[in-house]
């Protein structure tokens, strides 16, 4: 039942009486604010964090480049964003479950996945873990706990509600963190996801990067309202609105709010605002909506110089080190991309596997069916000949279909 | 062996897959202490608690993104839509991420554990939206099993099928024979296969084919035309999807003959897959252009419903008109 008192004269309220401050630590010299305190964070995981920022970054950067040679289809830049993404990850248990939107692949680095393991999802070989179904950046890893990517938005928010619930179930002490953007929490998804987890009381974290645009819409055409961390309240959930720049202030809410996730089996919300420094995939140009001014406004924000200021005002790094590892972070990328370009295609049956459990007899013989048509035209068809079986040739399909009328 | 209705069938299943594994949970609108509107999920809170068995706020996108997550974690969730006429704002959820979830992720994730079930279909004066039979438009996606029984035992042994089955099943149970339908089911634990067709009846000169409450209709049709000698073979299909295409071609090649009703809309019905299917196979041994005896291409009407409806005389004059072409 809803809590009320009474009035007698018809006053309206619209949410302006409050509004949400924005937690910050970092200023872009890499001082901290009068008054900050910066979470607790060793030299060792200081560097995990900064090593991964400056990875992805890497990564982006060489794989637009290798998009707008040709070499790849299709890709999506993080660059901007880093501070958000990591801060968030590191703020985790490696176990908890990570269900992301597809611009945070900053999260895989951090927890490990190779660069090879990116190339070969990149270039959709017979050794990515999707099996080459999947567009560039779809990543996913079970062992890292990281949900394969689904393109469709805010599909991913209830289903992390319902996992985190799952989690709940098993009394794991683990929760799960879900990453959207701004443009995607105008889904119904968004909506039916925040009432599930509060009212069921599921150890989730609702991570909206908030970076300005969701691919041309700026977010003032996306909502009328103080940002997205005001819906919080009209599902009585913990909310807090964080410099998604700032690497110290997003891992200490994130902190926060997985203890109040996992101790006290509560959905909370974190804003990280931020500004999405790339465009928003390979087949955007943003100059056609937004300013060079106002891109060079966020520019001087970036949140890996931030915390490269920060880390070399604490005495744990300098320009030699960062110039080592830039170089060898590229000449990384470059190798495994050679690698995963070179690499066959996932064969042609993995185009009926994982449609179900077991393949049933109906994708079975369309499979057959597909294996003699390739076979009939072995040229129009680059990949699909060189991995077909020899058992099955050329041309059968009338006696086929004779034999399935009776055997006539 | 106890009598049961088939909400009683559809509870005793769930009461057998909960107290059989922790990680089954059912829920959804006014599935808690209520036990559901149909009363399908009774007493299953008091058995089993607030945790594995619970009303969910409405919504029904909410429910299903909620049970994939669950079914992702290694949950084994059944999801209920209170409605089949109600499952479309969770479309998205079933038809992009359910349906998918294998196949996209490579094998590393799937929600094999869910089930979803939902009422459908007319006959109760429910007109356009508690009535529809939407069988079709899932039966397009695949990915997803789609599974419709036709009695108590069925229902049963359908159910538990689909819970314990490693891909994710849309089960719509035919509310009209709800409590119409009863008979014997055994007390014990036992499942029925998915994906495999029953032939329910023996005949010689015309197949007869549908799935749920149909069958009923067909029994009825199938009654009259034996009166006039004419020697009829019935298939209950079960399994939308996959859907046992030898078992029907099977009988077709012997009888020469198919009439196949169903209550959803003639167009994009599934009739006309089996159809497709069943030409395309059995070609040169039809006898007659295969008949489709079906709900008409309108919205579900409310008055009119029994002229509306794909009844008994229907699907009798179809069996009569294949064997007199």
């Amino acid at each position: 039942m809803t809590k009320t008192q009474d009035i007698h004269s018809p006053e309206f309220l619209r949410g302006d009486e409050f509004s949400i401050p924005t937690f910050r630590l970092l200023k872009q010299d890499g001082s901290l604010y009068e008054g900050a305190q910066a979470p607790e964070l060793p030299r060792e995981l200081a560097l995990r964090i900064y090593h991964s920022m400056v990875a992805t970054r890497v990564l982006d950067e060489r794989m637009l480049a290798a998009q707008r040679q040709g070499r790849l289809s299709f890709y999506m830049q993080c660059i901007g964003e880093e501070a958000a993404v990591i801060g968030a990850t590191a703020a985790l248990d490696d176990a908890d479950m990570i269900m992301a939107q597809y611009r945070e692949q900053g999260a895989l680095v951090y927890r490990g996945f190779s660069y090879d393991e990116f190339m070969n999802q990149l270039f959709g070989n017979e050794l990515d873990y999707g099996k080459g179904r999947q567009m560039p950046v779809h990543y996913g890893s079970r062992k890292l706990h990281y949900m394969t990517i689904s393109s469709p938005l805010a599909t991913q928010i209830p289903q992390a509600a319902g996992y985190a619930y799952g989690q709940k179930l098993a009394d794991e002490a683990l929760c799960t963190l879900c990453f959207f953007g701004e443009g995607a929490a105008s889904e119904g998804d968004f909506h039916a996801a925040l009432n599930m987890a509060a009212v069921h009381e599921a150890p989730v974290i609702f991570f909206c990067r908030n970076n300005g645009y969701a691919i041309s819409t700026p977010s003032i055409e996306q909502f009328a309202a103080d940002g997205v961390a005001p819906r919080a309240f009209g599902y009585r959930m913990h909310v807090i609105r964080v410099d998604g720049n700032d690497i110290l202030a997003v891992l200490a809410a994130t902190r926060e709010a997985r203890r109040i996730a996992v101790e006290q089996n509560k959905p909370v919300m974190i804003e990280a605002m931020s500004y999405r420094l790339a465009a928003h995939s390979s087949s955007d140009d943003p100059s056609g909506y937004r300013s060079k001014k106002e891109e060079e406004v966020w520019r001087e924000k970036d949140p890996i110089l931030r915390m490269q200021h920060w880390l070399i005002d604490q005495g744990w790094w300098n320009d030699d080190e960062e110039k080592a590892l830039q170089e060898s972070l590229r000449r990384e990328v470059l190798e495994t991309m050679k690698r995963a370009e070179k690499r066959p295609p996932p064969p042609l049956e993995s185009l009926v596997s994982d449609v179900y459990a077991d393949v049933t007899p109906a994708l079975q013989q369309q499979l057959d069916q597909l294996k003699r048509h390739v076979r009939q035209y072995p040229d129009a068809y680059p990949k699909g000949a060189r991995s077909l079986d020899p058992d099955v040739a050329a041309g059968h399909d009338a006696s086929d279909n004779d034999a399935s009328q009776g055997g006539k | 062996m106890p009598t049961m209705n088939m909400l009683q069938a559809i509870n005793n299943a769930l009461d057998i897959a909960m107290a059989e594994d922790d990680k089954v949970l059912c829920f959804g609108e006014d599935v808690g202490i209520f036990g559901g509107v149909f009363r399908a999920t009774s007493h299953l809170q008091e058995k089993y608690g607030r945790s594995r068995c619970f009303n969910t706020p409405l919504v029904e996108q909410g429910i299903i993104g909620f049970a994939n997550g669950l079914a992702a974690q290694g949950s084994v969730p059944v999801a209920e839509i209170q409605f089949a006429d109600y499952i479309f704002p969770a479309f998205d959820q079933i038809v992009n991420e359910t349906a998918k979830f294998r196949y996209r992720s490579g094998d590393l994730f799937n929600v094999g554990g869910l089930t979803i079930r939902a009422p459908y279909g007319g006959g109760i004066s429910g007109g356009l939206y508690h009535s529809q039979s939407p069988e079709a438009y899932f039966a397009h996606t695949p990915g997803l099993k789609v599974v419709v029984p036709r009695n108590p035992y069925q229902a049963k042994g359908l159910l538990l099928g689909a819970i314990r089955d490693p891909d994710p099943v849309l089960f719509f149970e035919p509310k009209r024979l709800y409590r119409a339908s009863t008979g014997d089911v055994p007390e014990e634990d036992y499942q029925l296969p998915i994906g495999e067709a029953e032939v329910t009846r023996e005949g010689t000169d015309v197949t007869v084919l549908g799935w749920g409450a149909q069958m009923e209709v067909i029994d009825r049709a199938v009654e009259l035309a034996e009166a006039e000698n004419i020697s009829c073979e019935v298939i209950d299909l079960r399994s939308i999807l996959p859907w046992d295409q030898d078992s029907v071609v099977e009988s077709v090649l012997k009888t020469g003959r198919l009439v196949i009703t169903h209550e959803a809309p003639l167009t994009g019905g599934f009739a006309g897959e089996i159809a497709a299917a069943v030409q395309d196979r059995c070609f040169l041994y039809l006898e007659a252009p295969i008949a489709r005896v079906t709900g008409m291409d309108t919205p579900f009407p409310l008055t009119l419903e029994k002229e509306y409806l794909a009844d008994y005389l229907k699907v009798y004059e179809a069996i009569k008109a294949s064997v007199a072409f």
